[in-house]
């Protein structure tokens, strides 16, 4: 067990320079909120943490497009606190607002959240529906990636040993859209998704939905994009059969566990409860927001 | 001399100007603002690390222990295992005690110690852990209790047999410690009696205390074999005893001072770290501190007995009940301790029942060993009998409250396991419950209300203390109980009201090991009661002591002097006319009289007396994902009298809240592999704030003549009835009232499902 070893380098160049330099395991350390408990759990020994808040630029919200970018170091607190993006994003704000507890709020971030690698994770499956991009940068300069191929299984991502993640890209909703997260937890808060459930949706002028998108948390090793509930949705006005038919697509698209935190047969059966509901409470807001 | 133990003179005239009030803590100032210090506040110069090495295996033998590379890691300072604590035979007490501590022959649960480390960093130490090489044979391990009783489960201890038990069950191997018998009147007769016979099955989780301060300790062990140690703890003169008998070493040598204390509720009253600490200490001649993390907090340190029963309860069309036949199983962990007996003591002592049966089984299993929490072994009992006296009273179609008044004790009852009451205020404790607001109002639609009752005896026991008065006349209590719960603010209200002084004069502190006499742990909610006595009997001696002053500097007859309001004045014109003379006068003087005014009292103390708690609880469920809402609470309790009714509250609230953890969401999960799943309190789910409703009270006071305040103990009756009520209103919700805890979502769904199949609810 050789010497942990902290960085806080001023640039990304710098930080990706070290990180294909290290020898042993490395951590990017944003709110620390799931890397310092599992150093203190043992379940992680690096040799290396890197500290991303020191760089210029990943502490801010800004306008892109229509949408917005999101920097890596961003607090959940941060989020919750932007009016423009609570107001557009609501589902994705539901989703920040479940992360731990007020004080977790003020460290965590949206990329530690993904980058950690839990099924459960509260904040990924709004972004995924709402279709967020994640900026990645590395040796050879940056890419984009669908946030939904980051994590690959639970706590691994796709990520190279040399990439950070360096923002988020929340594009420009369309006209008469709507999203809203909702979890299943035994407690009100200070717990983790049993299952989570989110659903973004369109709808044109007669009301009928033009585009669906919908993701289950905690019910895979990875959230689960469902087009099979997504289609359920789309060309419907999102009636009471839309709804029993998404409610049976969702069960169906559940591969989970039994573990702590939950029975496999109680997961699937209320994915199917909680899809129903995310989706009338996104069909409102869909209908409300302009 | 005599003690008010003897004339114990409750006055139910007396008008009260401090006791009754609800002041603020004299201690809460410092917990507020972080300065209070705990266990792991302290620090010494030189302390080294110490960290446990734990078994990765539920059972296991313990073949070969290879500390020699640890030993020669640079900054380890000692490295410690059974070879290093003195031999005591196995399945006696002690024996059982230094292996709960130290492994010896076989690990018994996954956690189970087997060395430790004391090195000059935490790092240093965890690096020497996994330089100790241990060998385990491992053996087929068992943690579910019933199964631990199958012939064919694996044996924990080759040497148990069972205590209590007859004819051939008494000669083979087994892993049930204990069968225990308490019954009186005749069963057959009394169900021949019934109208209505109801039964059912009931099993409930082991529950972990869940103090908020894991264990620490420090321990400072001097050339010549003086220890010091400084802990948490809720057992100062019970952790030196035990020293005394496991280490070999003289009580007199070893002095404990008890830190402020973060939580115990039971659990804080055995030790872990402690005399691993001082061994440790002793070889590495330096002080070594410990302090367990939460994962071994919930790994290694006692939970509370899970539980299984069966009972059968009948009563007559007027709600007479007229016989119980009950079977209760207890686990215990790898060794006996789980205070059993006192569930089938306490479990129906409430109602007048002529004919009783029960049978109990205390068994071993490879799991932490269990520890004392807030009356143990007893609302898990409770919350199946609550659940079938409700299901009878609904039956015969009686109000809830009315059938259990219908069967409530009173003053001269004769209990199961032979005491008598005094005065008792169970009825009065239901009327109150009847009259609340909560129970008056309609239960609102799609909700569900439960109600229970509970019982527990209260305790007293060996208690000293001390009181000093000061040159300004303020005073200082010396007091050896440990505060769990705000007892020394109680204290000073006691001896204000004595001395007939403002609070804010009277401080209490909690001593060491070595500056006062023999004190009982703290449990059995004997603490403020006993040490109460204690206190009360002191001031009045330093009273007494202060006219002797003040006759002698009047120069008149002792006779010749009262006392009130903190000043002694002359009985009467004709001893003189003199000017009163304060506390402070008099304790200014105390040079030219006879020296420092002080109290001392010592005794065991008895009468404390019982209390009795109703619940009412309303709930709503969700019925597609079967999440349990608690809408609204209310305790209502008998305190005797409340020294600080804030406090008082308190005690309830929290022990409510307990309640809802322990019916709704909190187990031990345990993989086929027997290892413990949830560690952590994310996974662990106690309750958080903003899934419990305010708790409202209602204080009952029908004051215990033994006590000079009437009080009587409040820390556990109020857990006793919790998960019974609340599974009560669970029950009116969903139409099958739930017999497992904890009534978690996935288990709760399935019953929904099933009561939803049979038509009900």
């Amino acid at each position: 067990m050789p010497d942990l070893r902290y960085e806080a380098p001023g640039s990304l160049a710098d930080a990706v320079r070290m990180l294909a330099a290290a020898g042993g395991p490395t951590r990017i350390l944003a709110g620390g909120t799931d890397v310092i408990v599992q150093m203190e759990t043992d379940l992680i020994e690096p040799e290396l943490l890197i500290d991303i808040k020191k760089i210029p630029g990943l502490h801010t919200i800004t306008a892109e497009n229509g949408g917005f970018r999101i920097g890596a170091a961003v607090s959940a607190m941060k989020m919750m606190d932007h009016a423009a993006l609570c107001a557009t994003h609501p589902g994705i704000i539901e989703g920040v607002k479940l992360i731990g507890s007020i004080q977790v709020k003020g460290r965590a971030t949206v990329a530690g959240n993904l980058c950690n690698a839990s099924p459960g994770a509260d904040s990924v499956p709004p972004m995924i529906t709402a279709g967020a991009i994640a900026r990645v940068t590395g040796p050879n300069g940056s890419r984009d990636v669908p946030v939904e191929q980051i994590p690959v299984a639970p706590g691994k991502t796709s990520l190279a040993k040399d990439e950070i993640i360096e923002s988020f890209f929340l594009p420009a909703l369309p006209r008469n859209s709507g999203g809203a997260y909702q979890r299943f937890t035994p407690r009100t808060e200070m717990d983790i998704a049993v299952v989570g459930v989110a659903v973004n949706l369109t709808l044109d002028g007669a009301g009928v939905c033009t585009a669906a998108r919908v993701a289950l948390g905690a019910v895979g090793p990875t959230v689960v994009v469902s087009d099979e509930c997504a289609q359920a949705l789309i060309g419907t006005k999102v009636d009471e059969a839309a709804l029993e038919k998404l409610a049976a697509a969702a069960s169906a698209a559940c591969r989970p566990i039994d573990d702590k935190r939950g029975t496999k047969e109680f997961r699937i059966k209320v994915a199917a409860v909680l899809a129903r509901r995310v989706a009338q409470q996104a069909l409102e807001r869909a209908r409300h927001i302009a | 001399m005599t003690t008010i133990l003897e004339k114990p003179g409750y006055n139910p005239d007396k008008q009260y100007k401090i006791v009754g009030t609800s002041p603020v803590k004299h201690d809460g100032f410092d917990k507020v603002t972080g300065r209070a210090k705990f266990a792991a506040d302290a620090f010494l110069p030189g302390m080294l690390v110490g960290k446990f090495l734990r078994s990765p295996h539920p059972h296991a033998i313990l073949k070969r222990i290879d500390i020699s590379k640890a030993e020669k890691l640079p900054g380890v300072k000692a490295v410690v295992t059974r070879d290093d604590f003195p031999e005591i035979k196995a399945g006696t007490g002690g024996g059982d005690m230094t292996r709960l501590v130290m492994a010896r022959e076989k690990v018994y649960w996954e956690g189970h110690p087997v060395a430790a480390v004391a090195a000059t960093s935490e790092s240093i130490a965890k690096k020497a852990l996994k330089l100790i090489e241990v060998e385990y044979e491992v053996l087929p391990h068992v943690i579910d209790p019933l199964e631990a009783m199958r012939d064919d489960a694996p044996i924990l201890h080759d040497y148990m047999r069972t205590k209590g038990a007859k004819g051939p069950a008494a000669e083979k191997k087994t892993n049930v410690v204990e069968r225990l018998e308490l019954s009186k009147g005749d069963i057959e007769k009394g169900f021949a009696q019934a109208d209505l016979i109801v039964e059912g099955s009931y099993d409930t989780k082991p529950m972990h205390q869940g103090y908020i301060e894991p264990q620490s300790c420090i321990a400072s062990v001097s050339d010549d074999g003086q220890v010091d140690l400084w802990c948490c703890t809720q057992a100062p003169w019970v952790y030196r005893d035990r020293l005394t008998e496991i280490l070999k070493w003289d009580s007199s040598k070893i002095r404990i001072q008890q830190s402020e204390l973060g939580g115990g509720f039971g659990g804080k009253t055995t030790f872990y770290a402690e005399p691993v600490s001082i061994v440790l200490s002793k070889k590495a001649k330096a002080p070594v501190k410990m302090t367990l993390t939460r994962i071994e907090v919930l790994r290694g340190t006692g939970p509370v007995s899970g539980t299984a029963s069966k009972l059968r309860m009948g009563c007559k069309k007027d709600g007479t009940i007229v016989a119980v036949d009950a079977e209760l199983v207890f686990q215990t962990g790898p060794y006996s301790g789980s205070a059993f007996t006192n569930a089938p003591q306490a479990m129906l002592t409430r109602y007048e029942i002529e004919n009783v049966k029960t049978v109990s089984f205390e068994v071993v299993s490879n799991r932490p060993k269990v520890s004392s929490f807030r009356a143990p072994c007893v609302p898990q009992v409770v919350f199946g009998v609550e659940g079938l006296i409700d299901e009878m009273a609904r039956k015969v179609g009686m109000d809830p409250l009315d059938f259990r008044l219908k069967n409530a004790i009173v003053e001269g009852h004769k209990t199961i396991y032979g005491e008598t009451f005094t005065k008792i205020g169970f009825v009065e404790t239901l009327k109150a419950a009847k009259a609340c607001d909560h129970y008056k109002s309609p239960v609102p639609k799609g909700q569900g209300r439960g109600i229970a009752c509970g019982f527990w005896f209260n305790r007293g026991g060996e208690t000293t203390g001390s009181m000093a008065l000061a040159p300004d006349g303020t005073v200082n209590i010396i007091l050896g109980t440990a505060d769990v719960a705000g007892s020394r603010m109680s204290m000073s209200m006691m001896a204000a009201e004595e001395f007939g002084i403002p609070v804010d004069r009277v401080r209490s502190q909690l001593a060491d090991t070595n500056s006062l006499g023999y004190n009982r742990v703290t449990a059995g909610s004997r603490t403020t009661y006993s040490s109460g006595m204690i206190v009360v009997d002191s001031a009045r001696k330093i009273i007494a002591e202060l006219c002797r002053r003040a006759a002698k500097m009047w120069n008149v007859p002792e006779e010749g002097v009262v006392f009130e309001d903190g000043h002694c004045r002359p009985a009467s014109s004709n001893v003189g006319d003199f000017p009163p003379l304060s506390m402070k006068d008099i304790a200014a003087k105390t040079t030219y009289t006879m020296g420092a005014i002080c109290g001392h009292s010592e005794m065991n103390v008895t009468g404390a007396g019982p209390g009795f708690a109703v619940h009412i609880v309303d709930s709503e469920v969700d019925k597609e994902t079967g999440l349990v809402s608690i809408k609204r609470y209310t305790i209502v309790e008998d305190a005797g009298k409340a020294i600080s009714p804030l406090q008082v509250e308190g005690q309830f609230q929290g022990a409510a809240v307990q309640g809802i953890g322990w019916a709704l969401n909190e187990e031990y999960i345990y993989g086929a592999d027997g290892k413990l799943q949830n560690p952590a309190f994310l996974d662990y789910r106690m309750p958080v704030a903003s899934d419990v409703p305010m708790i409202d009270t209602v204080i009952v006071e029908v004051a215990n003549p033994k006590h000079p305040y009437g009080l009587r103990g409040v820390g556990e009756v109020p857990l006793t009835p919790a998960m019974a009520a609340i599974a009560n209103s669970v029950g009116a919700c969903i139409g099958i009232r739930p017999s497992s805890l904890p009534m978690s979502p996935p288990r709760l769904l399935k019953l929904i499902e099933e009561a939803k199949a049979k038509g009900l609810g």
